[in-house]
């Protein structure tokens, strides 16, 4: 079983047993890490400037999902974040909103009413965040905590643990449960990539969530570094890309994690253009986990219309 | 879902040419300053666009020996009698002025030759100062290079170069004579000389004693007299095989040394076992990469046929994303073919190869409608029979073969004229140490492919020449080989 194109064929099969999942996973096609280095890098040097800059820029804000996962969470922040999110830059009624606000389960419900009315979403991280460390039925609690309070999105860990001793089923059922108790909202399913570490065990892993019916897969919580990185990103990409040629569904993407700056963003939809496609360009299908992101993207959106660098005193702080 | 998205269209990002000074005319440089030649001129033209770029001596029988005159006395007044360490300086010092001055040379290389900008800034210009920082290394450490305790030079050598990698050849070239204590007179292609006399203002600029570099630039008829020239000790030559051999055989019969570097028809195997999207990279990397004008060039592709059709669809679909034109827009993959001569010879052996049954798939691409363009192409069902599979096309035209087992696919690559490179693609550590072992080729890349370190020696089997540049290995040609003493 080495081509993608044979082996989803059999998909159901694929899952059909731990023996069968593992046999189907270690036959995708490896990856050569130095190989997938040197693409990203490429691909980095592409030279986005003038009209193709404010495309990029206006797009990358609409894909941020807002992110903040405290411990000193307050109702407050959580307030003033959703207003961020909505009004991005409230001296510019031209610049779009964000994708969402991604917060902790408790804080669904402030997200919810102070985002009322507007198109941004709700999202939340679940199932024992960041750690995964939980028996299933907290974990599964905590996703329909997060449900009932209104999410839009569940953002869920796998369990590294598991998947590193190579019980691949194990979380795959997992993946298939949480999916069940999100009850319609859509499921990002957190690989921790950083942990994970090797490119193989990234492929392997984006395989596994599409299988088990993720609408999303995503890169890290952001409490382990390396969080998101342009290569891990790419085999992701690569492997949505492949899903979608061999089943025809389109699976989402979010880096998270470690990207702060416009220029990171932008190399960021370069590789999506070039390597998912177009299709992916969009806030449906590609996500941005991130907090410090969307001022600098601000910066330089109104660098481009004034010609002039402003500074950190003329973006709000959240 | 309903899909918003929209297309995603990258504006000019176009590097100035304001960094570079191109002059009406150039002379010769011969004994350290700018001279005129005594024979006719010629024009050097922009590939991309066919503006006329300068006017170009032309050395003729009497320039060059004016030049291997001078590169006599500077080698026995002067660059022979001094200490490796001080030779090193030299060669330091240009590394160093090579690389203040990257920006100038990559925008001048693209012009002249027609390759993006992208290469000549990440891969060319960057290649060519490591080359002098490496070989700057070795000029006081010969004694331990394996040739003997006391290595000594050659005297003059006589070095022809090729259009594809302009600058770079000249590193390759000039690196390891001076480091060993030669002296040099330098031919470069009659396309694409700018960059070369580029160099000869670095030389100045280096304080490099007059005559240890002289470049004459000219066509076939100035690489003659340099070849044949009676004072000349050691012919380098990179390029075609025809010329290769009309070389070896006007030097036959005489004390010079040689060393040709010519042409290829790489196989890069892809084993059903592969990394496929980093094996994808490699061919596209192996054949577009310079718009093909790559002597090692990963021109045949040998794909396991159990995965053809995957590795085909995924190569065809990466195609489709290569973006053609302006050589010196930033983010242009292939830039122009480098001549109007190199362009027919793509455009016939294309023509060959569907009149002999293969089929031709290129992505839509639009090419300028002035300069020579060529398409990013491959041509599928070929066989080892048909003539695009044998011969050099040295254009981004790819011919794709399949085979059935290692041995099978050991076999086909082997089976050529030539043996410059190959690659091999496959996860399995040993299949790569058995394939490498059996290739006939003086390069075997991994699991990547067109990968250059000065640190690592390249050469070829067979008609791909004889002798090894870079590395250790590449002080060889330009020390006596008698032996230590």
């Amino acid at each position: 079983m080495t081509t993608t194109n044979s082996t989803v064929s059999s998909v159901s099969e694929a899952t059909a047993s731990d023996a069968a999942l593992r046999r189907f996973l270690h036959g995708l096609p490896g990856v050569d890490q130095v190989g997938a280095e040197q693409r990203a890098a490429g691909l980095g040097t592409r030279s986005i400037k003038t009209s193709a800059k404010a495309f990029a820029i206006d797009l990358a804000i609409q894909m941020v999902d807002l992110t903040t996962l405290e411990g000193s969470d307050t109702a407050g922040k959580v307030r003033t974040l959703a207003a961020k999110a909505m009004r991005p830059d409230p001296t510019d009624p031209t610049c779009p909103a964000t994708a969402a606000v991604c917060v902790y389960p408790d804080m669904v419900p402030i997200a919810k009413k102070a985002l009322k009315g507007s198109a941004v979403k709700v999202a939340a991280v679940a199932t024992a965040f960041p750690s995964g460390r939980a028996a299933l039925d907290i974990k599964l609690a905590d996703t329909a905590d997060a449900v009932e309070a209104g999410a839009d999105e569940i953002d869920m860990v796998i369990d590294r643990g598991a998947f590193l001793s190579g019980r691949y089923l194990e979380v795959f059922e997992e993946i298939v449960a949480v999916k069940e108790a999100c009850q319609g909202a859509h499921l990002k399913v957190i690989f921790e990539t950083g942990e994970l570490q090797t490119y193989d065990n990234v492929r392997r892993a984006s395989w596994l969530a599409m299988l088990a019916g993720a609408h999303f897969i995503k890169t890290s919580t952001g409490k382990v570094q390396p969080a998101a990185t342009l290569p891990v990103t790419l085999v992701m990409l690569e492997a949505v890309r492949d899903f979608r040629e061999a089943t025809g569904q389109m699976v989402g993407v979010k880096p998270a994690g470690g990207i702060r700056h416009s220029k990171d963003a932008i190399k960021y939809l370069v590789m999506v253009n070039e390597i998912a496609g177009e299709d992916w360009l969009d806030p449906d299908w590609f996500r941005f986990g991130a907090s410090t992101l969307l001022n600098d993207l601000l910066m330089q959106r109104k660098k481009l219309t004034t010609g002039a660098y402003s500074g950190p005193d003329y973006v709000t702080l959240d | 879902m309903a899909n918003k998205s929209q297309p995603f269209e990258y504006a000019p990002a176009p590097e100035s040419r304001s960094i570079v000074d191109i002059k009406p005319s150039y002379g010769l440089f011969i004994n350290g300053e700018f001279v005129d030649g005594t024979g006719k001129s010629f024009k050097t033209i922009s590939p991309s666009t066919e503006e006329v770029l300068a006017e170009i001596s032309e050395a003729s029988d009497a320039d060059v020996d004016l030049a291997v005159k001078a590169a006599r006395r500077a080698y026995t007044r002067v660059w022979s009698k001094m200490s490796g360490a001080e030779r090193g300086k030299y060669l330091f010092r240009i590394a160093r002025i090579i690389q203040e001055r990257a920006r100038e040379f990559a925008v001048l290389e693209s012009i002249d030759n027609g390759k993006p900008i992208k290469e000549t800034r990440d891969v060319d210009v960057p290649t060519v100062a490591a080359h002098f920082f490496y070989y700057a290394g070795w000029a006081d450490k010969l004694g331990y290079a394996g040739y003997g305790d006391d290595p000594q030079p050659l005297g003059v050598a006589g070095q022809v170069i090729p259009w594809n990698f302009p600058l770079l050849m000249l590193a390759w070239k000039i690196a390891p004579a001076l480091a060993c204590g030669n002296t040099v007179v330098l031919k470069p292609a009659e396309t694409t000389p700018l960059t070369a006399l580029l160099f000869a203002e670095v030389c100045q600029q280096a304080d490099l004693p007059p005559g240890v570099v002289n470049i004459v630039t000219g066509a076939g008829g100035t690489g003659r007299a340099i070849v044949s020239h009676p004072d000349v000790n050691k012919v380098a030559f990179t390029g075609s095989t025809e010329v290769g051999k009309a070389i070896a055989r006007a030097v036959a019969g005489t004390d010079k040394r040689v060393t040709l570097e010519l042409g290829g028809k790489a196989a890069n195997i892809v084993f059903d076992d592969a990394p496929v999207d980093q094996a994808v990279e490699g061919i596209v990397n192996g054949i577009f990469f310079n718009q093909g004008h790559v002597c090692c060039a990963g021109s045949r592709l040998l794909v396991q046929e159990s995965i053809a059709d995957e590795v085909l669809a995924k190569l065809k679909r990466r195609m489709k994303t290569l973006r053609v034109g302006d050589p010196l827009d930033k983010n242009t993959d292939i830039g122009a073919i480098n001549s109007a001569e190199q362009l027919a010879k793509i455009r016939e052996l294309s023509e060959i190869g569907e009149a002999e049954g293969a089929e031709r798939w290129s992505p839509k691409c639009d090419l300028p409608s002035t300069g020579f363009w060529f398409p990013p192409t491959i041509f599928t069902g070929v066989s080892q029979a048909h003539r695009i599979a044998r011969e050099e096309i040295f254009g981004p035209v790819l011919s794709v073969l399949t085979f059935r087992t290692p041995k099978e696919a050991i076999e086909k690559a082997n089976n050529t004229p030539f043996g410059l490179s190959a690659g091999v693609w496959t996860e399995k550590g040993s299949l790569i140490l058995w394939a490498a072992s059996q290739l006939r080729a003086g390069v075997v890349w991994s699991n990547t492919f067109n990968r250059f370190d000065p640190a690592s020696p390249f050469g070829g089997y067979k008609e791909s020449g004889y002798g090894r540049e870079g590395g250790r290995h590449g002080l060889e040609p330009y020390l006596k080989n008698d032996g230590a003493r």
